[in-house]
């Protein structure tokens, strides 16, 4: 083993003299040496440095903070609206009509001699407007993940990704004044319905602010799903879409899931498209043909003339706390569906 | 299945896959060529620098431009310390650790908050909680506790507060691992590492990130409905301030004051005035401004973005 | 060894070194001689880097790590959690696998150090950097352009100028983590050649993976296996006299 070693070169070296490297500086025995001096009081550094990690901290704890404050004024509100109205009203009560016959009803009327605060219609009317827009967002947003990922070529895709991003980064007040002066019309000449503003104009509209959320989350989770896979079924002879149907979207299918479901939180929790374009009556109906009024748009609609203070006022955080519950729980489940996705790919 | 099967399915579905990406754009060009081609009709200089006259029925919307400025710039001021400090945290001393997991799904779940309870949180917290409180404690009657510009710009920056969070978070876990190694290694406290080193690298990132949460909070509606946001006001949020000893009257924005803003116009002109077909070319107009404010926003930050990466590759 | 009479610069006793579960160190002991060049081989994943990364503690700021036994500099303890990690740091100064120079300036990066420590006049700084580039032999091909940025140097210049960012700071240990694997082989020998040089005023620890490289360098070795410490002597005597098979199994490359 050839092996030149240390001591071998000291030994050269002193022979023949090296070229010295350093060039201008000859090697400074260590008391010549400019000494890094002006230390801080290493006391005081420490403490600064704790201070300075405290701050930030303060600062990292301000979005629990909000979270929580969002959750107690909202619930606190909320239980005074439990406190004082009976509960089986949430539900609907019975009612004389102008016959005299009693009839029971599920009406949110609030503001009456004698206020009915179901949420039935709320609820109705929120999932009329949001399941639709899911389901057409859902195949649009879907199918355009699918062709960003796996079927666009780089420059289409660079091209095709931005403009969907623009869809998403119109105001959503805008996408609702055009549901309501130009798409509403256009449907109506379609539909022929009797209402201009309905449950599917404003679930139309809802669903435009939808694609652009699963459409780019679809492309996140196709495009995480490792090459070797892709190559694997190339290399059995699949084509690209037997590769992309059989291969990658079942790997990444639980991606997928969860940009649905918080689509569906989305949907739900809209609220400009929806005021503007629902027609804001609130009705028991399963027909998304008529007008409707969701949970937002109610308390958009309401709060800023109600009497602050009285049961009609609590009664609209309740309606805003239902609201938080169920968009929280989609968060909540398709945070774990992504974490499982994470655990499936990783390992 | 046949080769030829095969072929002509994987010819379909291409086919049908590009056609709904297509109907995508399609929407898009829709909605922009929409409100362009209307809007564009109205926009004159006069549009843009006169207030509404005539019930609202003619004249321009200065008021609500400059409301929508002064609550966004209100709005960041208050949403961007807070949150890049925050994600300041998050990347450099929390690490891993079991905050700082809570924090990230404070931040995820906040992310997803529909933007009609931030408007009850707002109106609830700041408007009548804070700002009642306020009063109770000055004891001069309704100041504070009323909607207004300040009480807007809050609510709108606990919307934005996780959109600065997460872009900050990405643009500090950009800059090299190295560089922080070689800053340590070389005796620096983990302050002067973030303050010498990453975010020197970091903040043109964050800056794109500032300016997508100025869009995006430019956009919002629904937070502002009962803080601040007015129908129409007869003058601008403006107060003058006297500077003590010399006497001189300075005009200040009055962040106490309600405020016109270009969403909440679209909003309330297309539902709410008295006559919403004769102002709908004003509607239009409106729609048409706030559009381009945010597009001229989005598309700058784009831009800095693809800068960014640009230098980054060559270094 | 040979007599060794002066006490050593770097004690380590029983290091045992773990991250979350898996422990990367198991029970190492050794001695750094003071102005002396340790060299650190073994397969990669053997705890190499980890076992210098403990000695300035820099290992510790990934988080989740525990780290038992002893490390002392010129006596003194570590890893007590008294130590002002940041006055540590400047005396056992490190230079990293890949060159990582700021995206600064030449100047700056050199003097990024000092300035850290309180110094801040001009002419001292001046000085500082005219010492440290000149150790680090880079002195004359970059003084006419000290305030470009390092970015446009060469590999090669890089990864000295990063030696001389740790010489700006006046270090008394330099430990260097593969300094020379991102490297073409003349840039390499111009590195050995700095190391060299340097090693009589400072004390090196030095982790490679080339065994050449050690040879060529280094006064004593130390070979590492899946984190324990196989064997330590003098350089000479580990390359052509091993006292345990494995070490002679890895040098003559039969493994690893």
């Amino acid at each position: 083993m050839a092996v030149a070693f240390k001591t071998r070169i000291r030994r050269q070296s002193n022979r023949i003299s090296r070229p010295e490297p350093t060039g201008a500086m000859p090697p400074v025995p260590p008391a010549g040496r400019v000494r890094v001096t002006g230390r801080r009081d290493a006391r005081w550094r420490k403490l600064s440095d704790w201070l300075i990690e405290k701050f930030f901290l303060l600062n990292g704890v301000v979005a629990i903070v909000i979270i929580g404050l969002i959750f107690v004024f909202l619930f606190r509100e909320a239980g005074h609206a439990l406190a004082s109205i009976p509960v089986s009203s949430w539900w609907g009560r019975a009612e004389t009509d102008f016959d005299g016959n009693e009839v029971y009803v599920h009406m949110w009327q609030p503001n009456g001699d004698r206020p009915k605060y179901s949420l039935i219609p709320l609820l109705l009317g929120s999932f009329l407007v949001a399941v639709p827009a899911l389901l057409i967002a859902g195949s649009i947003g879907l199918a355009s993940g699918v062709y960003l990922a796996e079927i666009a070529s780089r420059r289409t895709r660079d091209l095709v990704k931005p403009i969907i991003e623009l869809l998403a980064g119109i105001p959503t007040v805008v996408i609702g004044f055009f549901c309501l002066a130009t798409l509403a019309t256009l449907m109506q000449s379609v539909t022929r319905s009797a209402f201009r503003l309905n449950a599917i104009v404003g679930a139309i509209g809802v669903s435009f602010v939808v694609i652009p959320v699963i459409a780019s989350m679809v492309d996140d989770a196709l495009r995480a799903v490792p090459g070797y896979l892709r190559e694997a079924a190339y290399g059995m002879g699949s084509t690209r879409w037997e590769t992309t149907s059989r291969v990658v979207f079942p790997a990444a299918l639980s991606g997928i899931t969860a940009a649905l479901i918080l689509g569906m939180g989305r949907a739900l929790g809209e609220t400009m498209i929806v005021l503007m374009a629902t027609g804001n009556a609130a009705q028991v109906t399963l027909n998304p043909f008529v007008s409707v009024r969701t949970m937002t748009a109610t308390i958009a609609a309401e709060l800023g003339s109600v009497p602050k203070g009285g049961d009609w006022y609590a009664s609209l955080f309740l309606v805003g706390a239902v609201l938080f519950t169920i968009t929280f729980a989609l968060n909540l489940i398709a945070e774990m569906v992504i974490n499982r996705m994470r655990r499936k790919l990783t390992l | 299945m046949s080769a030829a099967a095969r072929h002509r399915k994987e010819w379909w579905a291409t086919f049908v896959m590009r056609a709904i990406a297509l109907s995508t754009m399609a929407i898009v060009v829709m909605i922009l060529g929409d409100i362009f081609l209307k809007g564009e009709k109205v926009l004159t200089w006069g549009f843009l620098t006169l207030a509404p006259v005539e019930g609202m029925t003619q004249g321009g919307i200065f008021p609500a431009i400059f409301g929508t400025l002064c609550v966004t710039l209100l709005m960041i001021m208050m949403a961007l310390p807070l949150g890049v400090f925050a994600a300041i945290y998050m990347v450099e001393y929390a690490g891993r650790g079991r905050l700082a997991r809570i924090i990230r799904a404070a931040v995820n779940n906040l992310a997803g908050v529909p933007s009609i309870v931030f408007g009850l949180f707002g109106l609830g917290f700041f408007v009548l909680f804070v700002g009642r409180g306020l009063d109770r404690i000055k004891g001069e009657g309704l100041l504070f506790g009323q909607p207004a510009m300040l009480w807007a710009s809050a609510t709108l920056a606990v919307l934005v507060l996780p959109v600065v969070i997460v872009s900050a978070g990405e643009a500090l876990i950009a800059v090299p691992r190295s560089y922080r190694e070689a800053a340590f290694a070389l005796g620096a406290t983990r302050w002067q590492v973030v303050r010498r080193v990453v975010l020197p690298q970091a903040w043109s990132g964050i800056l794109t990130g500032a300016i997508l949460s100025v869009s995006r909070g430019a956009g919002e509606t629904a937070p502002i409905l009962f803080t601040g946001a007015a129908f129409y006001l007869p003058r601008l949020p403006i107060a003058h301030m006297t500077i003590p000893l010399l006497g001189l009257q300075i005009p200040m924005v009055n962040p106490l004051d309600q405020f016109m803003e270009l969403s909440y116009h679209v909003f309330v002109m297309a539902t709410q005035s008295h006559d919403t077909t004769l102002t709908r070319p004003i509607q239009y107009g409106t729609a048409f401004v706030l559009v381009s404010l945010t597009f001229i926003l989005n598309i700058s930050a784009i831009l800095l973005r693809r800068k960014l990466s640009r230098n980054e590759r060559r270094a | 060894m040979s007599e060794a009479v002066a006490p050593p610069k770097v004690s380590i006793r029983d290091l045992n070194f773990f991250y979350g579960a898996t422990q990367a160190l198991r029970g190492i002991s050794l001695d750094v001689q003071e102005h002396k060049v340790t060299a650190v081989i073994g397969p990669s994943g053997c705890g190499k880097s980890t076992l210098i990364k403990t000695i300035n503690r820099i290992a510790e700021i990934a988080g989740n790590v525990r780290i038992e036994g002893e490390v002392r500099l010129d006596g003194q303890s570590v890893l007590d959690k008294s130590v002002d990690v940041v006055d540590l740091r400047r005396r056992v100064g490190m230079v990293f696998q890949k060159p990582n120079p700021f995206p600064k300036s030449i100047y700056d990066n050199v003097t990024f150090g000092p300035r850290l420590h309180g110094v801040n006049k001009r002419s001292v700084l001046d000085e500082i950097a005219e010492r440290a580039l000149g150790q680090a032999a880079l002195w004359k091909e970059v003084k006419d352009r000290l305030h470009q940025s390092a970015m446009e140097l060469s590999g090669g210049q890089q990864q000295r100028l990063c030696i001389a960012r740790v010489l700006a700071v006046d270090p008394e240990v330099i430990l260097m983590d593969e300094p020379c694997s991102a490297l073409d082989p003349s840039a390499t020998a111009r590195i050995e050649e700095t190391i060299e040089d340097l090693s009589s005023d400072y004390t090196i620890v030095i982790v490679t993976h080339n065994m050449q490289q050690a040879a060529r360098v280094s006064d004593s070795t130390a070979f590492l296996l899946e984190g324990k410490l196989v064997e330590f002597d003098e350089t000479e005597k580990i390359f052509t006299n091993p006292s345990v098979p494995t070490t002679e199994e890895y040098i003559t490359g039969r493994f690893g």
